[in-house]
């Protein structure tokens, strides 16, 4: 019953001490049948995370079962109808889910790379900074993350606003630039959403990157300074190729949160004008919770789920086959 | 010819020394650069919260002036009292104080006692349990949400409580993940020495390990306070009467009811962002450290 790194973990702590006698002896009584005995040895740990086995089951397992049944029913609250694929045949043909897929991909190569590649370059100008700029910078890029997606969506829709009061119309004007409608036009709207991501919300990446690049062995750059490598040859082939597994979790979280963006389109745009920013976690939202269409809504998830997952070993296997040390 | 060469080195040196100086006032030169860049970013990055801060304190004729205020020239507290009066605002800041203080207390107590089994107990399907919790952080929310939406409504009536806010959420897999990453690098011989002192399995977690992994549960509870109080989408599904709505929601939906006021949607932005501001300056230091545990791979 004990798995492997159970057991060699149980002997590592046996040897260290000089208690080599009574662990021993507790171990004879891990392979008693005695149910009583098992109790006795293992009934606190299981009782440690009864709570959260529970709640998993209830809260996870449970649902996740019914919302794959759901998928292939027309819910009822009453009754149930068993309709097969007809859910997702249906989504499959909607033009208005693809424009959803669409708006989503967007949005995701639109918002994650550039983060990424912004992250990037502020932990790059931090890096070779004294310790207190270093934690100054760190803190201020931090700090707007601590604000809700709702704070930060309720002041980018009064900065987006589409009169010569709000902030990015003003700021337009200085420039010389003309009025634009953003978040009102089908043209500008989800690239207003993408803009919003630009700005803020850097400050853990960048505190990911910092703690990466400090993890570097320095006789790596020392070896390249002999060979008089230039700044960009150091960059390209020490620090980007080191930092890739940090880049590659930022990739995966990034991807995985954007698809499923769901607070800024509904506080700022409830998916208009004209679907223009109708996301699929947004229509997934609209089907289960204004159309009580759940069995729509519930394959739509599962359609989110399986790409989501997919997106993410296509990542791993990509980008982790030539990350070596 | 041997005067020539001392020349010539002399001079090489010259050149050497002047080209080193260059190099220097280069690298001087690049360092200002970078400090003015990186300052004007985080300026940028700090306009919004200051566009709101600015906005909150305008009335209503000053937030649509033209040409507009950078900064209110007759500040009031008109907008504040707006989201009080009109919205409710009390009231939502009452409940998401006491639903993260209270998801933040639980999920402290019990992610840190799995946390701890997961690390330093042994026990047959410790590891198997682990990861299939591990495995269940991979499904997205949208696809357990509406199974977990009927049961906490229709099957447990649980509608407009704060049990239905806090339950599902009670204990997240992120946190016991966190705690098991910190505590395995606890020494064990503390456990041991407890086990020989005749205390208690529970005893041992609650007189040893807590004591020492205090800067662990301040990471956490400080992390799962912020999240519960940003928290949007779950208690907008379970609440619809106002007086059971947290400030999230609460924002949400007196911006719908109130489109075109947005003095007091900054108002209610402020009071919801400044609390938890203040929280991050005050704790800064296990804010920073907190990002890089949780993301280690273990």
């Amino acid at each position: 019953m004990i798995d492997d790194y159970g057991a060699s973990a149980f002997w590592k702590v046996s040897f260290k001490g000089d208690e080599v006698m009574a662990t021993s002896v507790e171990k004879q009584s891990h392979w008693g049948e005695n149910a009583k005995q098992f109790l006795k040895d293992y009934g606190w740990c299981y009782a440690f995370i009864a709570l959260p086995f529970l709640l998993f089951l209830v809260f996870t397992v449970y649902p996740l079962f019914s919302a794959f049944i759901m998928s292939f029913q027309e819910y009822g609250i009453l009754k149930s109808k068993f309709i097969g694929i007809d859910n997702y045949k249906y989504l499959l043909s909607n033009d208005i889910f693809w424009k959803a897929m669409k708006n989503t991909t967007i949005y995701t190569l639109g918002t994650v790379p550039v983060n990424i590649l912004i992250t990037f370059f502020l932990s790059l100008m931090i890096f070779p900074l004294n310790r207190r700029s270093q934690t100054f910078f760190k803190a201020s890029f931090y700090l707007p993350a601590v604000t809700s997606g709702i704070t930060m969506s309720l002041i980018w829709l009064w900065m987006f606003d589409p009169t010569q009061s709000g902030l990015m119309n003003i700021v337009l004007g200085w420039m010389g630039f003309d009025q634009q409608l953003f978040l009102a036009s089908s043209k500008s709207a989800l690239f207003s959403l993408m803009l919003m991501t630009y700005i803020g919300g850097h400050g853990s990446g960048v505190i990911l990157y910092l703690a990466a690049m400090g993890g570097i062995p320095k006789s790596l750059y020392e070896a390249a300074d002999i060979d008089a490598a230039s700044w960009w040859s150091k960059l390209k082939n020490i620090t980007w190729p080191l930092l890739k597994p940090t880049t590659l979790y930022m990739l995966i979280t990034g991807v995985i949160g954007s698809f499923q963006v769901f607070e800024a389109t509904y506080v700022m745009t409830q998916g208009g004008p004209n679907f223009a920013t109708t996301t699929i976690a947004f229509l997934i939202y609209q089907h289960a919770f204004q159309y009580y269409q759940f069995g729509l809504a519930a394959a739509e998830a599962f359609i989110l789920g399986f790409i989501i997952i997919v997106i993410s070993i296509l990542q791993f296997k990509y980008m982790a086959s030539d990350v070596e040390y | 010819m041997e005067l020539k060469t001392a020349t010539d080195s002399q001079f090489q040196a010259k050149l050497d020394e002047q080209k080193d100086l260059q190099r220097k006032f280069l690298k001087r030169i690049v360092l200002i650069i970078v400090y003015v860049l990186l300052a004007l970013w985080a300026v940028f990055t700090f306009v919004p919260l200051l566009w709101m801060l600015s906005s909150s304190f305008k009335d209503s004729s000053a937030i649509t002036s033209v040409p507009p205020e950078l900064f209110p020239k007759n500040p009031t507290l008109d907008a504040y009292k707006r989201i009080f009066k009109v919205g409710g605002l009390g009231r939502w800041f009452l409940n998401s104080t006491i639903i993260a203080a209270v998801s933040t207390v639980i999920n402290v107590f019990f992610a840190s006692l799995a946390g701890y089994a997961f690390s330093k107990l042994r026990f047959p399907g410790r590891n198997a349990i682990f990861w299939v919790l591990l495995a269940s952080i991979m499904i997205p929310g949208q696809v357990t949400l509406i199974p977990l939406y009927i049961l906490v409504v229709d099957t447990f009536q649980m509608e407009n409580t704060y049990a239905g806010i806090i339950v599902p959420g009670m204990v997240s897999v992120g946190s016991i993940f966190l705690m098991r990453q910190f505590m395995t690098s606890l020494p064990s011989s503390l456990i041991d020495a407890g086990r020989i002192d005749a205390c208690s399995e529970f005893g041992i977690f609650w007189k040893i390990i807590l004591p020492i992994s205090k800067p662990g549960l301040a990471v956490l509870g400080i992390f799962t306070f912020v999240a519960h109080w940003n928290n949007f989408f779950w208690p907008f599904l379970v609440t619809n009467t106002n007086s059971m709505r947290t400030l999230q929601v609460g924002l949400t939906s007196f911006r719908f009811e109130n489109l075109q006021d947005y003095g007091a949607m900054m108002a209610g932005a402020v009071c919801s962002a400044v609390p938890m501001i203040i929280v991050f300056l005050a704790l800064q230091k296990y804010f920073l450290q907190g990002i890089t545990i949780g993301a280690v791979k273990g």
